[in-house]
């Protein structure tokens, strides 16, 4: 019965340490997002031109309103598409 | 309260090169001459479309930033909606950052944009060629 509490690995247990994820524009003092900019919005949106979550990217609820915003504008000037496929 | 504003329109790719310029013209003077301070403009030239707009898929861009008085907006926008020229348009009033980030980019990373226009033009002239043939 005292083997059962020893339980042994084949390969060493890897440890997942999720790396914290953190707000890109409040780490590096970005006040102001671009909606001109359609190069840096893509990284805000899936294949699909679907703005990603911010459990995916890390932006804080700020910023993430301020990106949606941006990405829209983007979208009415035909900058980014509404919809996609293969975007990337 | 004056505010500064940036306005970005969409020209149809069907008008002459004379078109495009009385049509900026329009906007500059209907700006200028009902008080409006014109800051900054920027052509971004002939640019693809990323999806197409009353059937068309490129456009010319004309950027205008501008300060001025909340009422004019709505008299800039009443000129925009009744001509046909226009795909789409957009304004927008800026707060303290992002008039920030315009002077930067202007002042700054005028590199960046240089670069950047160089490559939409060499991507975009053999496409109004082709459509001019057609």
């Amino acid at each position: 019965m005292a083997n059962e509490t020893e339980i042994k690995y084949l390969t060493p247990i890897t440890v997942e340490t999720q790396r914290k994820k953190y707000c890109r524009f409040k780490k590096s003092g970005i006040k102001y997002i671009d909606y001109k900019d359609a190069d840096f919005l893509l990284k805000f949106v899936n294949e699909q031109g679907k703005l990603l979550p911010r459990r995916l990217t890390g932006t804080s609820n700020k910023y993430q309103k301020k990106v949606a915003q941006a990405v829209k504008r983007a979208r009415h000037l035909a900058l980014m598409p509404y919809v996609a496929d293969l975007l990337k | 309260m004056v505010r500064q504003y940036e306005t970005v329109f969409i020209m149809t790719p069907v008008l002459s090169e004379q078109q495009i310029k009385e049509t900026v013209q329009k906007y500059q003077s209907l700006l200028t001459e009902s008080g409006a301070e014109i800051v900054y403009e920027n052509n971004w030239g002939m640019r693809k479309l990323a999806y197409p707009i009353q059937k068309k898929s490129t456009g010319f861009y004309y950027l205008i930033e501008f300060k001025a008085e909340g009422e004019l907006i709505a008299k800039l926008e009443t000129a925009y909606k009744r001509d046909e020229k226009l795909l789409r348009f957009l304004t927008v009033s800026l707060d303290k950052h992002a008039i920030a980030y315009n002077e930067k980019k202007r002042s700054g990373g005028m590199r960046k944009q240089q670069e950047a226009a160089m490559a939409k033009q060499d991507t975009v002239k053999p496409k109004s060629q082709e459509e001019a043939e057609n």
